[in-house]
């Protein structure tokens, strides 16, 4: 299995807060790798580098064997590295199905495909995908109007219209009843097994990234602590003191 | 009938009412020009005000832009536009009517699309800036071109040109830009009702609610605003340079470049009837040109006044705009409802039968 | 305009400082203007397009007291007192209902309430240039090639004596840091008890009451006309956006600044150009500050 993102060496500081320091990690091809730490550790940081959303410091990120760190937000996206957001983002004045849309991927889009209508094809992804999440019903709602929950699964159900080739998710269980999450867990692990889409989370419910994840970072401080499977990081003692607050 | 040959039968007729208008009501031909001309303004301000959420307050610039472009072309093909200037007018130049023709198309041609290009100059200026930073900026690049060409002699200065003469009857010249301004409005709202039929609609409008989220999404978002503004400029273009001609005479602050009358009618009429709508800036410029018409010379000198007030009420108190307010009531008639639950399969399938 | 040019540099050099001190003198009431507009911005989050109109109101209420034979300097307690009142009324009647709503729709109501006070201004005192008389003396020296009039003196050093008081009363008073603490968390400061209302009230307020002073200066020292008005808020906004609100030295250094560079291109242009000369200035630190996010992946917003 080929490594499709690899972090080296990156460091970002905000004024004199150091969000991350010197981290080096590497997201696998087709699976699922966590990403845990305590509150202010710099998941958040690490994920708004990857994506592009601020220049970093020092290092490198590659994806598939390119360097993006000096890509800007739209390009990385484009390439097929996606990210959802902690608060969910959607487009709050349009109904479901426009935002599905509209998240259609842009990859090869030029400056005609700007004028072109929707294919009924994309109508039937659209729709197929917004019934995956279980949203189907509400299609025409406009989707500010939609709960919390909802949104966050529209917001997923968007990124796979988008057919990225790796999915960010920051917090995806956030502000979700627990009753849900199951399902949730569910469908992340269908969208990588069917759709074949690599998943990098950022989870704070142990349960969840422990059930979900095969290979789990753990930062704290802004420094990479442990990584390993599941069971080795639960049992870490690194990662156990970091979580009580020894440190 | 369907909601869809309801809209056609509606704008049947209103294309039929404004080509009977000018002969039922030849002494209003001016007034009744005038409307068209609003209504495009409200259709290209709501391009990016109401459908992508940039609030330009400087929009009036594509306007100036356009008069002044036309006006250097229909003159400086045959004279030397600085000589033609100095003279204020008080010299009359013959335009024989091939050569006027010829300079009014090609010039109306020319403020099109060199308007259109200023908003691609001014886009990869002042696309970075949001909300009332965008808004603050444009206003201010629209003031600025009042002030530059108030102190530019070649094209007049602060003392305007005096437009090429139309080569026949008074009544002719009325019917000919009346038909003018008609068809730019007739024209700019087909291509709006065809353009946002496409991605560019929902493209424009994810920008509008979230364009961080655009970006992350990886839509061309600069592309789109770049577009969208040329597009608004290019019929503002037109649309200056045939009320340039219109009018007869034109310079800098109360004709081309007006950001405290026309600028922000503009803004003021796709509010009233609905930002972010088709119809909405239709109907807003309608109402507002009709009731400014009927009451602004009975208002002595306070009309000013009334429209800063008419302002204020209208963002405080009814910011939705009349069709904003219609949905509010009436979701259901624009389509916002929760759905019988059939599956995605049954509707693919009868889309693929139809 | 280069014959202006090469007499600043080869044949009169003090002229120079004329134009320097000249532009001191009137920047320091652009300043003030513009501290009023952070303050409102800061705390409010209100970008108010009828900042310029407020100082025109002031100078009209300084004209109007020389008209009645008053000597206009006692407008300035007027001007503090009747324009605390009109900001206060305006507050109530429209901006307490535009400060949730989005960014555009307390500009534009601003931008409304600046037409209603401009035409307003028009019709009662007509469109013509207005000066309020001081009648002080002018000073001279350098064989006359610099003069500087008292009132100039007069109104800097009342310039600087209101913002300090500004200042120490944001610092000291009571109210003074509930307004501070409603600028950094507005919900916090609400369940703390502050009546968060009554403080967005006060400061528009505030900021008219400075805008009225600082009408009475100019009215004094230059010249005043009811649609000047914009020209002064596009100065306070190049001013704020140039320095960053909560930026006081900022504010004041680029409030300098901006009078100097004024005097200076009126001289070499042609005062013609000089709400150009803003405007411009207006863009170009627009498009500096997009430069200086743009290079951290960020927008001016």
């Amino acid at each position: 299995m080929s490594d499709l993102i690899e972090v080296t060496g990156v460091s970002k500081a905000f004024g004199g807060v150091q969000a991350n320091r010197d981290v080096s990690l590497k997201v696998e091809a087709g699976k699922i790798t966590g990403l845990i730490g305590p509150n202010g550790s710099g998941k958040t940081t690490l994920f708004n580098s990857i994506v592009g959303y601020h220049p970093i410091d020092n290092g490198s990120i590659r994806f598939e064997g390119q360097e993006i760190s000096r890509l800007r937000v739209p390009q990385i996206a484009r390439l097929g590295l996606l990210r959802t957001f902690q608060q969910t983002r959607i487009y709050s004045k349009m109904d479901c199905v426009q935002n599905m849309l509209i998240s259609l991927p842009h990859r090869q889009a030029g400056w005609g495909s700007m004028f072109t209508p929707f294919e009924p094809e994309l109508m039937d992804k659209a729709e197929h995908l917004l019934e995956f999440v279980g949203l189907y019903a509400k299609r025409r709602l406009i989707s500010g109007d939609l709960s919390f929950g909802q949104q966050k699964l529209l917001e997923f159900a968007m990124a796979l219209m988008n057919e990225p080739k790796v999915l960010l998710l920051d917090e995806p269980t956030a502000g979700i009843n627990p009753t849900l999450i199951n399902g949730l867990i569910d469908r992340l692990k269908r969208a990588n097994e069917e759709f074949g889409i690599t998943l990098f989370v950022i989870e704070h419910n142990m349960r969840v990234i422990m059930n979900l994840a095969e290979n789990i970072y753990c930062l704290a401080h802004g420094e990479l602590l442990a990584e390993g499977h599941p069971a080795e990081i639960q049992n870490d003692q690194r990662v156990i003191d970091a979580y009580l607050g020894a440190h | 009938m369907t909601a869809k040959n309801k809209q056609l039968l509606l704008c049947a007729l209103i294309l039929l009412a404004g080509i009977v208008a000018p002969f039922l009501f030849p002494n209003y031909t001016f007034q009744i020009a005038v409307l068209w001309v609003m209504i495009l303004f409200a259709l290209t301000w709501d391009i990016m005000g109401g459908q992508m959420g940039y609030n330009s307050l400087g929009n009036i610039f594509f306007f100036g832009a356009g008069m002044y472009i036309c006006a250097v072309i229909q003159i400086g093909l045959f004279y030397n536009v600085g000589d033609y200037t100095s003279a204020y007018g008080a010299v009359k130049v013959d335009f024989t009517p091939g050569q006027y023709y010829l300079g009014l198309v090609l010039g109306i041609l020319a403020s099109a699309v060199v308007s259109a290009l200023f908003a691609v100059i001014f886009g990869w200026i002042v696309f970075g800036l949001r909300g009332p930073y965008f808004a603050i900026g444009t206003l201010g690049v629209a003031i600025a071109a009042g002030e530059l060409v108030g102190a530019w002699d070649w094209l007049g200065g602060g003392s305007g040109i005096s437009m090429p003469t139309y080569p026949g009857e008074p009544d002719d010249r009325a019917l000919l830009f009346y038909f003018l301004c008609f068809g730019s409005a007739v024209a700019t709202f087909a291509f709006l009702r065809v353009l946002y039929a496409t991605r560019f609609k929902l493209a424009i409008n994810a920008i509008r609610d979230d364009e961080a989220k655009a970006e992350a999404m990886g839509i061309h978002t600069l592309r789109f605003k770049i577009v969208a503004w040329s597009i608004a400029a290019f019929f503002l273009g037109i649309s200056g340079a045939i009320y340039g001609n219109m009018s007869g005479f034109i310079e800098p602050l109360e004709v081309a470049f007006p950001t405290v009358t026309f600028g922000i009618f503009m803004v003021l009429m796709a509010l009233l009837g609905g930002k972010g709508t088709l119809w909405g800036p239709v109907l807003g410029a309608t109402l507002f040109h009709v009731i400014k018409e009927v009451t602004w010379t009975h208002l002595l000198g306070w009309q000013w006044v009334a429209l800063g007030l008419l302002i204020i009420i209208n963002v405080v108190y009814f910011q939705q705009g009349l069709l904003g307010w219609a949905q509010e009531k009436w979701p259901e008639a624009f389509g916002i409802r929760v759905d019988e639950p059939e599956s995605a399969d049954d509707n693919a399938a009868r889309r693929a039968a139809e | 305009m280069l014959d202006n040019l090469s007499l600043l540099f080869d044949l009169a050099p003090v002229f120079n400082i004329q134009l320097l001190l000249d532009g001191l003198f009137i920047g320091a009431i652009f300043a003030l203007a513009a501290y009023g507009l952070a303050l409102v911005w800061g705390v409010m989050n209100v970008k108010n397009l009828a900042q310029g109109d407020f100082v025109i109101m002031g100078g009209y209420i300084a004209y109007s007291l020389g008209e009645w034979g008053i000597h206009p300097i006692l407008g300035l307690p007027l001007a503090i007192v009747v324009m605390f009142a009109f900001g206060w009324a305006v507050y109530v009647l429209v901006i307490r209902r535009v400060i949730d709503r989005d960014l555009f729709t307390s500009l534009l109501a601003t931008f409304g309430i600046a037409i209603v006070v401009q035409q307003s201004l028009n019709l009662i005192y007509g469109p013509e240039v207005k000066i309020a008389e001081s009648g002080f003396g002018i000073r001279s020296a350098l064989d006359n090639q610099l003069t500087v009039s008292d009132i100039k003196v007069v109104s800097f050093v009342m310039a600087a004596a209101l913002a300090i008081a500004v200042v120490v009363f944001m610092k000291r008073s009571r109210m003074g840091q509930a307004i501070r603490a409603t600028a950094q968390d507005p919900r916090a400061a609400k369940i703390m008890g502050i009546d968060t209302d009554r403080v967005y009230a006060f400061t528009f307020a505030l900021n008219a009451a400075i805008c009225g002073a600082a009408g009475v200066l100019i009215a004094m020292i230059w010249v005043i006309q009811p649609f000047y008005g914009i020209t002064h808020s596009i100065r306070s906004f190049v001013i704020v956006t140039a320095a960053g609100f909560g930026n006081l030295p900022g504010v004041i250094i680029a409030g300098l600044g901006l009078g100097v560079a004024e005097q200076y291109s009126g001289f070499v242009m042609g005062a013609e150009f000089q709400q150009a000369t803003v405007v411009g200035l207006l863009v170009a630190v627009l498009v500096w500050r997009q430069i200086q996010q743009g290079r951290l992946r960020q927008v001016v917003q």
